[in-house]
């Protein structure tokens, strides 16, 4: 009987941790030690992590603080942030992709950086208009990037053909450097914000404008991705293919061209590939090629701890210092923001040119729409799916991918 | 399922027996009985506990999210107010709705019509005993192995229309090369062919294992009366097995509806949303749009879809204990 008993309180012990686990969720955010900054990113990936973690290594020396990073895979970013906001666990510091700096910042859940006495002076406009939300300076980005034609110097001198300018001579040369199973462009038109965003350049450059998209402006630039899919200069597999899809195929010779951005050098460099790059090609002769900026901008979380808070709009800051932005876009092959680092860089990095050149006018995607952009780039990448599959006229796109 | 239905029943037998002889010893039975009764508690709750928290939680959540607006904001300030059924309203009229249950139906139908058919003949063919069949029937069990994740990249790079190996094998015996990811006309085909390739396993084990308990005596006396080959198949082999169809069957919907990573991985939804179903819509309204609620709302669709197949499942499997 009195084993029983015994058992009876045995089985009842084992039981309340079970119920208690489900209850505390393990959790690291900002931590008590005042002179620890807790920082998450999405660096997840090496060279960057290494690259990055320098950069903060250096400022945390400069600041006399000691950090404690987490990086994670970059669609895994938002969902963290989300569930450690409702924790109230956010770090320290904060890394966002650009387009989602509004988006957070709306939720409240961002320091804006007026409350510290932070030089946020000689930015390029577009990343400070991508960090801005309701008039407020939420973050700093150290080094961008933006979207540029590279092409294959060897396939084009064969050819003869001159690197491309406008829409005309950028179908009459990818048509002349279709051959076989090689085509003469790729790009990116995957059912994703990846394909929104390739698509950008082409709009934004004709005049196109995200608040209307039902104009001749972007009609036009979707009707040039349709014609070289359907000349055959362009492989209608960009349906399913994501940027570094794109990459591939121009690494293996697959494509004379391709839009791409500049994170793709390293891989690039270790190709046999003899490539260059030019700005995206303009629709009419005078037009001012606009691509989207990308990059991300490093953050200061609401997190109560005012101190702290203080210490982190510091660590932002130095981040983005001038010495920081040059190591960071050097190795990282990114453009500093501040628009004066400029010939300094382009004098380095050569091969960084045509970036540089296109940084200097880039818009941010989030400048005109904030925390509406999702939705717009939705519309926009369901938009060529249509037309490029035929499954709506070019002029009718946007209009039958607005309606959801 | 089977097993803890018989059991609980056997249970219950023997514990009113133990209450009947117990029964002249009125305070003695007193005690036993409640003694006994905190003891089976005991084996229930941790049971219970874990149910209410990792299944029954979740799913209240769920449903309370669908009548909430649920937005990223909500994350951080905790505020979600009510909004009724108007997320379910927004589900409805979105033009990708029909759509979606339109290729949900199409989708699960094909893919358990081919995972069966196959299945069911493979499950055959291995019954007679000959070299290497342990072998092959290891062989075949690889696709459930894989993570799914990684079957989709791969066939993804297989049914790639330029460079994927399917292509190259059509064009090489005179055959068109077919645009499979391409083409909204024929990516849903493409991702039900790569499903049916996936839960060829599944049906190929289950099935097989439900052929080995058919008495080979019945095959013998059949066989004097003249029924072999497909007379013996129809007439011996089906009407035996049909307890095990009915939840291969029921099990196969449950899980086909909900497919996810397959898609995700091969198509996105995509091309001009030709493969978007009510779990794609669910998914990317909750974690690429950030409208939780109304991803609620699709996912709690597809839950009513899945219990009207469970409660199928549940009675198919109540008849096959009885008899």
């Amino acid at each position: 009987m009195r084993h029983r008993r015994y058992l009876t309180v045995l089985a009842a012990a084992a039981v309340v941790p079970i119920a208690l686990s489900g209850c505390s969720g393990g959790s690291s955010g900002s931590s008590g030690d005042p002179d620890t900054l807790t920082i998450l990113d999405y660096y997840n990936n090496e060279p960057d992590k290494t690259l990055v973690q320098e950069t903060l290594d250096t400022c945390a020396a400069d600041l006399g603080v000691t950090i404690d990073r987490e990086s994670v895979p970059g669609k895994d970013l938002i969902q963290k942030v989300l569930q450690r906001s409702s924790s109230k666990t956010l770090p320290d510091v904060l890394m966002l992709d650009n387009p989602d700096v509004q988006e957070i910042a709306a939720t409240g859940g961002l320091s804006p950086l007026s409350n510290y006495d932070v030089d946020t002076e000689g930015f390029a406009d577009g990343i400070i208009e991508a960090a801005t939300y309701e008039g407020e300076l939420y973050g700093l980005a150290p080094a961008v990037n933006t979207l540029g034609l590279f092409y294959n110097v060897d396939l084009l001198e064969e050819a003869g053909i001159d690197p491309p300018e406008t829409w005309a001579e950028l179908k009459d040369a990818a048509a002349a450097l279709t051959d076989g199973d090689q085509y003469g462009i790729a790009f990116s038109a995957i059912a994703t914000y990846e394909g929104a965003w390739q698509f950008l350049p082409f709009m934004w450059t004709n005049g196109g404008d995200e608040t209307d998209l039902d104009t001749p402006e972007v009609q036009e630039a979707l009707q040039l991705w349709v014609d070289l899919v359907d000349d055959g200069s362009a492989s209608n597999s960009v349906l399913n293919w994501s940027q570094a899809d794109v990459k591939d195929q121009f690494a293996a010779g697959k494509a004379a061209m391709m839009v791409n951005g500049p994170w793709q050098i390293p891989a690039l460099n270790e190709t046999d590939i003899n490539w260059d790059s030019v700005q995206v090609p303009v629709n009419e002769v005078g037009q001012t090629p606009v691509a989207p900026l990308g990059g991300e901008v490093w953050t200061v979380p609401e997190t109560g701890d005012r101190d702290k808070q203080a210490k982190a709009a510091e660590f932002v800051e130095c981040i983005s210092s001038d010495d920081n932005q040059l190591a960071l876009a050097e190795s990282r092959y990114l453009v500093p923001t501040r628009t004066a680092l400029s010939e300094e860089f382009v004098e380095k990095m050569p091969e960084m040119k045509s970036f540089t050149e296109q940084v200097a006018n880039a818009r941010s995607r989030t400048g005109k729409l904030g925390e509406d952009w999702p939705e717009a780039a939705t519309v926009i990448y369901n938009a060529i799916q249509l037309a490029i599959t035929g499954k709506a006229p070019v002029d009718e796109a946007f209009s039958q991918a607005s309606e959801g | 399922m089977t097993p803890v239905t018989r059991e609980s029943r056997q249970a219950a037998h023997e514990s009113e027996a133990d209450a009947t002889r117990a029964a002249p010893v009125a305070p003695r039975r007193r005690r036993r009985f409640t003694k006994d009764n905190i003891v089976k508690a005991m084996f229930i709750v941790p049971a219970a506990i874990y149910i209410v928290l990792f299944f029954g939680y979740p799913v209240v959540k769920n449903l309370l999210m669908s009548l909430q607006e649920y937005t990223t904001k909500t994350f951080f300030t905790g505020e979600a107010p009510f909004v009724g059924i108007e997320n379910y309203l927004t589900v409805v009229d979105s033009n990708l709705f029909w759509p979606s249950m339109t290729n949900t139906a199409l989708f699960t139908i094909g893919s358990i019509a081919g995972q069966f058919t196959i299945g069911l003949a493979l499950a055959v063919f291995f019954k007679r005993r000959f070299p290497l069949s342990g072998f092959l029937r290891a062989m075949l069990l690889l696709p459930w192995l894989l993570p799914l994740i990684v079957a989709s990249a791969t066939w993804r790079s297989i049914m790639d229309k330029d460079s994927g190996i399917l292509n190259q094998f059509l064009t090489g015996v005179g055959l068109d090369a077919v645009p499979w990811l391409t083409s909204p006309s024929v990516a849903l085909t493409a991702v039900i062919i790569v499903n049916i390739w996936i839960g060829i396993p599944f049906n190929l084990t289950i099935l097989y294992g439900g052929l080995q308990d058919i008495p080979g005596e019945l095959y013998e006396a059949g066989a004097l009366d003249g029924a072999t080959g497909w007379k013996a198949f129809w007439h011996i082999t089906v009407p035996n097995l049909r307890p095990v169809v009915s939840v291969v069957l029921v099990l196969g919907v449950v899980y086909t509806l909900k497919v996810l990573d397959i898609i995700l991985g091969m198509t996105n939804g995509g091309p001009a949303n030709a493969t978007q179903t009510l779990a794609i819509r669910s998914y990317q309204e909750s974690f690429v749009n950030f409208e939780f609620g109304v991803g609620a709302a699709f996912s709690n669709i597809l839950i009513v879809i899945s219990l009207v197949f469970a409660v199928i499942y549940l009675r198919a499997n109540r008849r096959a204990v009885d008899e």
